[in-house]
């Protein structure tokens, strides 16, 4: 009898060990290079740093939390970064909708291969030569100063600020939101949608009643996205952002890579962690992973 | 009886405690005897700038150590550099005058023989041994170069040079200032007040009680309503500049050589208040890898070729006093341009960033220390 075979009856008659060794391997990545990363992240977060050599000094106090929740400023930027996490989100709600209706229902099927490519294309260049694209439009004397003076209307003062961050975080992960609308919407049967109009729903009273109830679980899929990849990003905010538009990562960045106060940036790393495990618990109960 | 005793232990300890790094500090391992055979790598860590192929190249002809130059933006992020992954990652460090005593007494630096330094004797006499890298006589650093924190600003927008730090806290110039995204930027504005407001009592910028602190924080959270941006590398500031984002803010002498050399119209000044400025030391870290090829690196960039390279290229101004004559070999006027003939009361009159520490150099000890300065930046900043 071959190895293989072996295997393979072993893998029949006990179906648990089949799964095991399956799943061996992916478990034992997940837990030794995530569960641990974050393991010891929560056991830093109690550190503190001694001020004069920088050294770290081994723990337990609450030092860093009681200074995060004491110092207004870390409650601010804690607060900037959810709302602009949200705003994105909702923004991309709105921006999604129409393509992923135009692209499942209303083109044909080459239209719509066209479509999905042209969604997909801006995520093969790079992140970081996006951003800098935003930020030659939004200076000054960028594109949109120049479009804005040519058609006689007053320059816009939108270049670095917290308006150009929400521009940019918008456009960046608009594509993750529109697949899982789209996905949903192709879920959703044209009959219910005929059913709809025969019994007397005009137009927009068929997208509120049936299709905008159907596709949640997509638009919440996309919210996971977009909503994540907003909070936990500095790379936009330092280079988009102006003064006071610092999110909870340049925090964290500084504290990590520039003060060398490692426990404290763990601290506040831990709250993006709870914002999140919130998100996805709502999340779960609105199906958003059924759909994905 | 017993507790008395024990509380009189642990205060023992705690003393002891205390004065640990410092005894540690002065007594580290003894500095390398002779320049022996180069190692054939270098890791620095450097300002952007530091490490141009103009000087690296020939250095690593002559020696066959090469160079690998990492570049930080602040002196916050070289010590973190340099203490990453247990100190044996970088043999070499820029550091400026900030960051030197924090690595001194952080160990993450060794002694340095000036014996084996041969340009060292031709240094201005400020820099032979200063305060922020020679401690109680030991050496821990090599002096490098320095320069004056400027005001920059658009020649359309002023067509005289401003003579007063105020520009930068002026409502007129709302949304077009920049100033650098740096905790040590606060010894500008206490700098500004010293001399708006001398009732404050700031005679050092880097000096500062709490009630000096609330004052010179109340200024900078004033001027953070009229900051465009704070600019964390020097070509974000080029680039602000160079759109017409800003129009003043505080810079380095690099970003006023490039920006004119690219055509716009912007010129620097140092006003009437003064400035505040850098003086970069090259240091070895306690666990350099490469030592050798550390010391001929040091050797090779304070011969007055490479110190007149350096000074025009970054627009600052060379520690060794040969360095003027070629200068002016490499490009004619450029030794008058950049103080390398400048009496020491030019060199005086500038506050040379160092790390706020809690003892106030005048008997008090409730100055602020740097982790206070980096808290109250964040608040600023918002």
């Amino acid at each position: 009898m071959s190895l293989n075979r072996t295997f393979s009856v072993l893998g029949w008659r006990r179906p648990g060990m089949a799964n095991a060794a399956l799943l061996g391997l992916p478990a034992l990545w997940f837990a030794a290079l995530y569960l641990a990363a974050i393991g010891a992240l929560l056991v830093t977060s109690f550190w503190t740093v001694d001020d004069l050599s920088g050294n770290l000094i081994p723990g337990f106090s609450f030092t860093n939390f009681q200074q995060l929740l004491s110092v207004p400023v870390y409650t601010h930027i804690a607060l900037r970064t959810i709302g602009i996490a949200a705003a994105v989100t909702i923004t991309d709600v709105i921006l999604a909708w129409p393509v992923a209706y135009a692209m499942i229902r209303l083109a044909g099927p080459r239209l719509r291969a066209a479509m999905m490519a042209a969604v997909m294309v801006p995520l093969w260049s790079s992140y970081l030569a996006r951003v800098y694209a935003w930020r030659l439009i939004l200076a000054h004397n960028g594109l949109l100063n120049w479009a804005l003076m040519e058609i006689g209307l007053p320059r816009a003062h939108i270049g670095y600020s917290n308006w150009a961050m929400w521009i940019v975080f918008s456009y960046l992960w608009l594509p993750f939101m529109i697949l899982p609308v789209a996905a949903s919407v192709e879920r959703i049967p044209p009959s219910l949608l005929e059913a709809s109009a025969d019994l007397g729903e005009r137009g927009f009273s068929t997208f509120r009643r049936v299709m905008l109830p159907m596709a949640l679980p997509g638009m919440v899929a996309g919210a996971i996205f977009t909503f994540s990849l907003t909070l936990g990003d500095y790379v936009t905010p330092m280079l988009v952002g102006g003064r006071g538009s610092d999110f909870i990562g340049n925090v964290v960045y500084s504290n990590v890579g520039v003060t060398n106060n490692i426990p404290f940036a763990a601290a506040y790393a831990v709250l993006p962690l709870g914002v999140m495990a919130v998100f996805l618990l709502i999340a779960r109960k609105l199906g958003a992973f059924d759909a994905l | 009886m017993r507790d008395d005793f024990k509380r009189k232990l642990a205060k023992l300890a705690l003393y002891v405690s205390m004065s640990l790094p410092f005894a540690q500090g002065a007594a580290a391992a003894e500095p390398l005897q002779s320049i022996g055979q180069g190692e054939g790598v270098l890791n620095m860590v450097a300002w952007e700038g530091y490490a141009q192929p103009d000087w690296v190249k020939p250095f690593e002809a002559a020696t066959g150590c090469m160079v690998h130059a990492k570049y930080a933006g602040s002196s916050d992020e070289m010590v973190a550099l340099m203490r990453s992954g247990g100190g044996d990652q970088y043999d070499l460090v820029s550091a400026s005058g900030d960051a030197t005593l924090r690595l001194i007494y952080g160990h993450d630096v060794q002694p340095i023989n000036m014996a084996l330094i041969p340009a060292w004797k031709n240094f201005i006499p400020q820099l032979q041994s200063p305060a922020f890298n020679t401690v109680r006589g030991v050496h821990y650093g090599v002096s490098y170069e320095w320069g004056p924190n400027t005001l920059l600003y658009n020649t359309k927008v002023f067509p005289t040079a401003p003579t007063s730090w105020s520009v930068i806290y002026d409502p007129a110039y709302k949304g077009k200032i920049t100033v650098p995204d740096n905790p040590i930027q606060i010894a500008d504005a206490a700098l500004y007040l010293s001399k708006k407001d001398p009732s404050l009592g700031i005679t050092d910028p880097y000096e500062l009680n709490q009630t000096q602190m609330d004052a010179v924080v109340a200024l900078l959270k004033a001027q953070s309503k009229l900051i465009k941006k704070y600019w964390a590398l020097a070509s974000d500031e080029i680039q602000l500049f160079t759109s017409g984002d800003a129009v003043v803010g505080a810079a380095w002498p690099y970003q006023t050589n490039t920006l004119q050399a690219a055509k716009v119209p912007v010129a620097e000044t140092i006003p009437q208040e003064g400035a505040t400025g850098w003086a970069d030391t090259w240091m070895i870290s306690a666990k350099a890898p490469h030592p050798n090829c550390a010391y001929e690196w040091i050797n090779w960039v304070t011969t007055p070729k490479v110190q007149a390279e350096q000074a025009i290229y970054f627009g600052e101004t060379p520690a060794n006093t040969l360095a003027c004559k070629e200068m002016d070999k490499q490009q004619p006027g450029s030794c008058e341009q950049y103080h390398a003939n400048a009496p020491s009361s030019y060199f005086d009159q500038i506050k040379f960033w160092k790390t706020p520490r809690k003892d106030c150099g005048n008997g008090k000890d409730d100055c602020l220390d740097y982790s206070a300065w980096q808290r109250e930046w964040q608040i600023i900043k918002g």
